[in-house]
């Protein structure tokens, strides 16, 4: 019964998201119908929460009479696993993205209280308008809520390698970050429709940007990691176009959180700011289509129903194209804003834009050309690795040595010669580190020791900067300290996500450079050694888990410090799909790793194993940690909370109780 | 300079960034691309030794031969077959007589030396350009995909 009114639900909510979108977009300029839009999104969540949580009690208590459940779920599958396997097939995740799309839309109608209340419910029309699309794509094409006669007594089991904790944490941060970005894209096409636009606009716009890049940073750092551990290669990434598909997201919304701040500050890159806006959210999309609709070949497979691949594509089609004409047709009617120096804070700020825009459109070539070869030519290639280090590499480069200066010159006209001064000790610092690196390795002409500097550059220009503000060393300590902790939030939060960013290309670096890598085959009782850790094999065992046997092979690792550590790599059969799996066996020292992966017991009793020293290759992940607590630090600035200028006075009023 | 000189230098500055990149992109499509082929593609085509290029087929059924590390096996569309050479791990799911991907180069003696291996997270799963490659070969409807894990040889 929970079903029916569940599926009832959607088709309410889908009804509710068609009316909020038609009235708003029509009487948007009347105040009259703000409270009704307001409304709707907020009962549009409700209903689409209660449809999702129908399917979540259909999971939980194992109905397979629900034609979902069967496909994906198992009796005896732990509880999370229950839980998770809501959204680890298509039906089922298409309807939490539409969840998350109805949470952001009632997060406007509750926290946008300040917003103008014309653009309040222009907004909120845009995102009915796309959560209507989606809900209708759910409803008639891949409806979650389908039934079987006769119910089957047990359920085909969800996908083994999907049977993980990352599956219950990666999808969710994910998808809020995708998804966030509507509300950047809905309040882009308010602008355009409105006509007006200014920087009380970037302001209301950056808290919800920063939202939702700290989302996506967070679901594409644990999906790397994800990777890294269940799929057995030592990789992290592996520019495969499933990963391409939520890293271009990042990238523009990256950007857009650069220009926004321009636009804030200073009142210009208005039209860029709003392009940037539709283009990141665009790109949201077809990330969607590329992963949903199975067009692509990918390591991260999840075949699907070309057809609905179809229907997406007129969403994206719609939306983009709708998107792109409203721009082109109005955006001459934005007026372009303050005058700057080629050198500034601006310009500094400009260039971010352009590598990271530039990095983009790579991204989007290299995951697409294939795609669109193959359409035109029959021609089947595949775009890996060596194309995107070769181009995202380059343009990465200027984008480092660059970044330190931004910080460190004024808005409207900056001072090269006197940011490089007080960058000067850091610059020496991160030659030397370098250099002696260098030497140290017998001037072994590699690219380590050009990453080593551009790491530590970044890294060290980041400090330089609060070191800068809080005249440390030039004043008495306890004063310094004073200045540090009375530092905006925001200043705190750039200086710690522009150090992740170091912290993230150190992890890359020294996990790529110093790598140890041994390949043997090992029975019982023998070891190998890599990296100056030697790994003995001492025994198989099988271990019963809750639906699955496992051979668990033991692993003793003995640090070159002589500390030993026990370490156990499974090869698992699942009983329901009786589908293989393997877990490797990752220790952690220190920020490295010993990672043991190994393949299957040869028929000559031994075992193919193969072991990787991977030093630092942790702080690939801290650093992204970096940024996204940095966006959490400057979502709490009391600056950004401030809804519109002719508000600050009752805010300061609130803040003075 | 005047206001308007120093506005076009800075606009022409940040062109030049893009056309650069937009070259380095073209080039990188021309040279750093690898080629799908099936083995009788493979044949036909004459690819250079040592270029890097991915391969498509069944594991030929009793072709695994497992050497410690190293493993031999044969890669066929129906027309052709290469014999494929790899050390190190291979994926769950690769099986004889299963559809396979194998990312690596020609050595001199004809040997398709892999790099990486790929079978696919499904037991049913075959690469979509597999597949595609093999109905135009009319391969398809012999290739057994559902065959149970167990009847074949999971080659170890």
């Amino acid at each position: 019964m929970s079903i029916e009114l569940g599926h009832f639900a959607l088709i309410l909510a889908f009804a509710i998201a068609a009316a909020q979108a038609l009235v708003g977009l029509v009487y948007w300029r009347s105040g009259a119908v703000s409270t009704y839009v307001q409304q709707a999104a907020v009962l549009q969540f409700l209903l689409v929460a209660a449809a999702f949580a129908a399917l979540i009690q259909a999971f939980v208590t194992s109905d397979f009479s629900l034609a979902l459940a069967y496909e994906n779920s198992h009796s005896l599958m732990p509880m999370l696993f229950k839980v998770t396997s809501v959204w680890g097939n298509h039906e089922g995740s298409v309807l939490l993205w539409i969840l998350i799309l109805t949470a952001f839309g009632a997060s406007v109608a509750a926290f946008g209280r300040r917003l103008p209340a014309d653009l309040q419910t222009l907004v909120l029309a845009v995102q009915g308008l796309i959560g209507a699309a989606f809900m209708g794509y759910a409803i008639f094409t891949s409806s979650p809520f389908t039934r079987m006669f006769p119910a089957p007594v047990e359920g085909r089991d969800l996908n083994p390698v999907l049977q993980d904790f990352g599956l219950a944490v990666h999808p969710p941060l994910l998808y809020t970050g995708y998804v966030g970005f509507s509300v950047c894209f809905s309040f882009a096409i308010a602008a355009l429709i409105s006509g007006r636009i200014d920087a009380a606009w970037a302001r209301w716009v950056r808290p919800w940007a920063l939202a939702s890049w700290l989302f996506l940073t967070l679901g594409i750092a644990m999906g790397s990691y994800w990777a890294y551990y269940e799929l057995g290669w030592g990789g992290w990434w592996f520019w495969d176009p499933v990963e391409n598909a939520s890293f271009m997201p990042w990238l523009a919304g990256t950007a857009l959180l650069h220009s926004a701040l321009v636009m804030e500050k200073r009142n210009a890159l208005k039209i860029w700011t709003v392009f940037l806006s539709i283009i990141t959210f665009s790109l949201s999309l077809l990330g969607t289509f590329l992963v949903r609709s199975g067009v692509l070949t990918s390591v991260h497979a999840f075949a699907s129903d070309p057809t609905r691949g179809l229907v997406i594509l007129s969403i994206l089609a719609a939306f983009i194209g709708g998107a792109f004409a409203l721009f082109a047709f109005r955006a001459n009617s934005l007026r372009a804003g303050g005058l700057f120096a080629p050198i500034s804070r601006e310009g500094a700020l400009i260039l971010n834009n352009l590598f990271l825009a530039t990095a983009t459109v790579a991204v989007l070539v290299g995951t697409l050309y294939p795609l669109i070869l193959e359409a035109l030519t029959g021609t089947a290639i595949s775009v890996g690795a060596p194309f995107f280090n070769l181009t995202f590499g380059a343009l990465m480069v200027p984008l480092l040595v660059i970044l330190p200066f931004g910080p460190f010159l004024a808005w409207k006209r900056g001072d090269l010669i006197a940011a490089t001064q007080r960058l000067a000790g850091a610059l020496v610092l991160a030659l030397v580190l370098a250099v002696v690196y260098f030497a140290a390795t017998g001037f072994h002409v590699s690219l380590a020791p050009f990453g080593l500097l551009l790491g530590s550059w970044v890294i060290l220009g980041a400090l330089a900067e609060l070191v800068d503000r809080s005249r440390l060393g030039r004043i008495p300590f306890s004063e310094s300290i004073r200045r540090l902790k009375g530092l905006p939030r925001t200043a705190w939060s750039t200086a710690i996500a522009h150090m992740g960013l170091g912290i993230t290309v150190l992890g890359i670096v020294s996990s790529t450079a110093w790598q140890g890598e041994t390949i043997t085959t090992l029975s019982p009782g023998e070891g190998a050694d890599v990296a100056g850790y030697s790994v003995h094999y001492d025994n198989v065992e099988t271990l019963a888990g809750p639906n699955y046997t496992a051979d668990a092979n033991h692993f003793t690792i003995t640090a070159p410090d002589g500390t030993t550590r026990t370490a156990t790599a499974q090869h698992r059969v699942y009983e329901a799909s009786k589908m293989p799996t393997t877990e490797s066996a990752i220790t952690t020292y220190g920020f490295s790793q010993l990672y043991i992966s190994i393949g299957e017991l040869g028929s000559d009793g031994r075992l193919v194993v193969r072991l990787w020293y991977k030093p630092f290759v942790t702080l690939i992940w801290m650093g992204a940690l970096f940024m996204a607590a940095a966006g959490g630090l400057s979502l709490t600035d009391r600056r950004l909370r401030v809804g519109a200028p002719r508000r600050v006075a009752r805010l300061k009023a609130e803040a003075a109780e | 300079m005047t206001r308007k000189q120093k506005k076009l230098t800075v606009i022409l500055g940040l062109l030049a960034v893009v056309a650069l990149a937009v070259a380095l992109i073209l080039s990188a499509l021309r040279n750093e691309i690898v080629f799908f082929y099936t083995p009788s593609e493979m044949a036909a085509q004459h690819v250079a030794v040592g270029q890097a290029v991915r391969i498509g087929g069944l594991v030929g059924s009793g072709s695994c031969k497992k050497q410690g590390e190293k493993l031999d096996f044969i890669v066929g569309d129906g027309k052709a077959d290469i014999k494929v050479s790899y050390t190190g791990i291979v994926p769950d799911l690769f099986r004889e007589g299963q559809g396979v991907v194998a990312e690596g180069s020609l050595l001199p003696d004809g040997t398709f030396k892999a790099t990486t291996i790929l079978a696919k997270h499904d037991e049913n799963y075959m690469p979509k350009n597999v597949v595609d490659k093999l109905k135009e070969n009319g391969e398809w409807e012999r290739a057994p995909t559902a065959a149970a894990p167990g009847e074949v040889n999971p080659c170890r």
